[in-house]
């Protein structure tokens, strides 16, 4: 019925797609920095895309599986293994009960993605299961998983006749989880202040790789730019900020808004990352470099449609092979 | 009753989102203004919102481009159909709401083990401690919205002579305390990084969000104690009275 932690990671929690509804009292929408990995860890898995998950940095959690599962793990590369053997990510995976789930390295990416079959089971808060750390509330007990936990799944009896003796089991097909371009390059839309920006600050925001610094986290991500200049001090009132927004702070930096981002935000908006890339900057951790090109509303619809199809396209395959996989 | 509609500007806020801005400023007017126009667009929604956020001087609202783009023609974009939307909606005069402004009055323990930035605020305006408390407590305040925290509030504004600055650097605030930033006063719900100077502590919760205590079903109406239009009162007590509140 569970999988227990048997040695804490440094920041894993349950999320799914986001806690919407109730910005308007500051509650922030929060859920999986990577929503496109964690959906395709989920379709793997068998679930609806929307499913919650565990989202792992790392050093990631050590899990224990006290009853078998399917499970599928997406997003970063921290280089997987079930009792010491190598697994792939981008797989459904069969695994036995009393077997070990851990990782051992940082291949690539930033986070990664561990969807169960029939989805971890938390109480629901306001209609999500994301976890508001700064609350600390929804997800598992409002907190990251420690030692001891137990996350609740749903067993299926198909999963134990499956994989009868073996310790685990990795089905055949794969989804491509690389999905996109995977250059540095992340495309933005201006935001409202842009304009503000003196001409060599714009030139340099569109020709200059940024570093990301080591002052980034759920709630944003801080950039080593050279100080970026404006042509007017008028203050900006607080409103709304998105996920993907980029705030210009007074000494000159940007901050890109991630999962965990404030409701609302007093900082001039130079520009905000189209929602299909966030899943790259997602995959983005402390001294990658960020290069921002500019496009049009009409290219950021067309991209997000284009990974919906993808997504789309990648639930009716899975589907159709599980259902095959179980009946046969 | 009607009232003439407020001049605005409408820009997008990334590929998913849409701001309507009364003005950039705070003025109790544009406030009225966008928290009307609030629960005009929830009580009337559109299809494919996904929710409104109030601020001070603007509303944003969040769409499901994927969802509208199944109704739009290709050459349109879903930012361009909202956009349509809202400003039709616009030019509709909101119902003049029976504005029962509510008052709400809160107690706040000014002692100095609570007010821990009233001593250096005090040298800074050239005030007595007592000063600022009675200066604080002597007017109404306004919510003009909530953000950064569940259930925080911004509020303004305090007399000229009680303004203060941020402090360049967050530090940990315990839950209920009190701020100033600027020519806003605010309550911290919750325990958290924060740059407001902190002149008391309120012994009132002002979040009921945990299920577990005692508070939430899903109705947005009972998770937080100030909602934006409420007018807050001050009120000093003691640390007795705060003990056994």
């Amino acid at each position: 019925m569970s999988l227990k932690i048997i040695k804490a990671g440094i920041q894993d929690t349950v999320q799914d797609m986001g806690r919407y509804g109730y910005q308007s009292l500051g509650i922030n929408p929060g859920g999986a920095m990577d929503r496109f990995s964690a959906q395709v860890a989920n379709l793997l898995a068998g679930n609806k895309s929307d499913k919650a998950v565990i989202e792992l940095y790392f050093p990631a959690s050590v899990f224990l599986f006290k009853q078998p599962a399917l499970i599928a793990i997406s997003g970063a590369d921290f280089s997987p293994s079930i009792n010491g053997e190598k697994i792939p990510s981008n797989h459904p995976i069969l695994v036995n009960k009393n077997s070990i789930l851990q990782f051992h390295k940082t291949v690539k990416g930033a986070r990664a993605y561990l969807a169960i079959y029939g989805g971890v089971e938390v109480p629901q808060w306001l209609n999500s299961s994301s976890t508001n750390l700064k609350a600390g509330i929804g997800g598992f007990s409002g907190r990251a998983l420690q030692k001891e936990d137990e996350i609740k799944f749903n067993v299926s009896d198909r999963i134990a006749d499956k994989i009868k003796e073996k310790e685990f089991y990795v089905l055949p097909w794969q989804a491509d989880d690389n999905w996109g371009d995977t250059t540095g390059e992340v495309y933005v839309l201006p935001g409202t202040e842009w304009e503000r920006l003196t001409s060599s600050s714009k030139e340099n925001f569109v020709m200059t790789s940024y570093v990301i610094t080591n002052q980034s986290d759920r709630m944003g991500y801080r950039l080593n730019n050279i100080p970026l200049n404006c042509m007017t001090n008028e203050e900006v009132i607080s409103s709304a900020v998105s996920f993907g927004t980029i705030q210009l702070l007074p000494d000159g930096r940007l901050i890109i808004m991630m999962a965990d981002h404030q409701t609302a935000g007093g900082y001039p908006r130079i520009a905000h990352v189209i929602s299909a890339h966030h899943k790259k900057l997602a995959q983005m951790k402390a001294g990658d470099k960020i290069h921002f090109r500019i496009t049009d509303h009409q290219n950021a619809e067309d991209l997000m449609i284009k990974q919906q199809q993808h997504l789309q396209q990648l639930q009716n395959a899975c589907t159709f092979r599980l259902q095959e996989f179980f009946n046969r | 009753m009607n009232h003439p509609v407020l001049p605005y500007r409408i820009f997008p806020l990334g590929d998913s989102a849409i701001t309507v801005d009364f003005g950039n400023c705070i003025s109790e007017v544009i406030n009225d203004e966008v928290i009307a126009r609030f629960y005009q667009i929830q009580n009337n929604p559109l299809p494919g919102i996904i929710e409104v956020v109030p601020a001070y001087s603007s509303i944003t609202v969040y769409y499901d481009v994927l969802r509208i783009k199944k109704k739009t023609p290709a050459e349109e974009t879903a930012y361009d159909c909202v956009k349509q939307q809202l400003e039709n909606l616009l030019r509709l005069s909101t119902e003049q709401r029976n504005n029962e402004k509510r008052l709400m009055k809160i107690p706040v323990c000014y002692d100095s083990e609570f007010a821990t930035d009233i001593k250096q605020m005090a040298a800074v305006k050239k005030l007595s401690p007592d000063e600022i408390i009675n200066i604080h407590t002597s007017k109404a305040y306004r919510v003009y919205m909530l953000g950064f925290l569940p259930g925080f509030t911004y509020m303004g504004e305090v007399d000229e002579r009680i303004t203060m600055p941020r402090k360049p650097q967050p530090v940990i605030i315990t839950a209920g305390s009190v701020g100033i930033a600027g020519r806003q006063t605010g309550i911290y719900p919750l325990a958290s990084p924060g740059g407001w100077q902190i002149i008391g502590r309120t012994p009132l919760r002002l979040t009921s969000l945990n299920p577990s205590e005692g508070g939430t079903s899903d109705d947005p109406e009972n998770l937080t104690l100030l909602k934006a239009g409420d007018t807050v009162q001050f009120y000093s007590i003691s640390r007795d009275e705060f003990e056994n509140y």
